[in-house]
């Protein structure tokens, strides 16, 4: 399943309802992002996720689609929120539920990798220095490309 | 044919969304960006001050070689910063 959404969620919440009364899953891992302090040596205030509504969702539905078909996963997550976030906020939420431990790890794994560098959205952070706009790093492509054999 | 721009590309141009008449010279991404790059000075300086600008026709992410058609929708944006 996946959300895009302005609104906070429910870490536990969201958990229960992704594995509720499914007794084949033996695992379940979760990753979540949160807004940090420091971004290139610079405080961070707050941050603002723009995103193409519809291609997002577009989007994540494959890259979800994709997971299943490379691990035999019983249930997959994934919220991704928009808008003005401050620190500590939580951005985004993955969760990969399965019978074994190895794919639920990597199911998790990668649909992270692959969130950072194919799903449209854009992050403009307002600093001690002023606005600016994160740039798309390298580490990130390189990090997605693993995964493609 | 509907035209989205993103991020600082929007803000750089100051609009998010225009619809246009495609013109006949136009087909393909590669011709459209021409087409704006001629039309508008504002457009000349930002597509051509970066080379990163990424494009999707119809939300799939396209080369620029992609054809377009009357009807697309087109959408022009920075490498993209999710998770």
């Amino acid at each position: 399943m996946i959300r895009v959404q302005l609104e906070d969620f429910d870490i536990n919440e969201e958990l229960e309802k992704l594995t509720f009364e499914n007794h084949k899953i033996g695992g379940l891992t979760s990753f979540i992002g949160l807004v940090r302090d420091i971004a290139d040596s610079n405080q961070i205030v707050s941050m603002t996720l723009e995103h193409y509504p519809g291609m997002t969702e577009k989007q994540l539905k494959k890259i979800e689609a994709i997971a299943n078909r490379k691990w035999d996963l019983e249930a997959t997550l994934i919220i991704h929120r928009y808008g003005r976030l401050e620190l500590g906020d939580r951005i985004v939420m993955v969760a990969c539920a399965s019978s074994h431990r190895e794919s639920a790890f990597e199911a998790c794994h990668f649909l992270m990798d692959w969130l950072k560098t194919k799903a449209p959205f854009w992050k403009l952070e307002e600093t001690s220095s002023g606005e600016q706009w994160v740039e798309a790093k390298v580490s990130d492509d390189l990090a997605r490309e693993r995964w493609e054999n | 044919m509907k035209l989205l721009y993103f991020a600082w590309i929007r803000t750089q141009l100051g609009i998010s969304e225009e619809t246009i008449v495609l013109p006949e010279a136009v087909s393909d991404v590669q011709t459209l960006v021409g087409w704006l790059i001629n039309r508008d000075e504002n457009f000349k300086n930002t597509f051509l001050e970066h080379s990163l600008i990424q494009v999707a026709v119809n939300q799939e992410y396209v080369e620029f070689d992609c054809p377009v058609k009357s009807g697309d929708e087109v959408a022009f944006f920075p490498p993209v910063t999710g998770g």
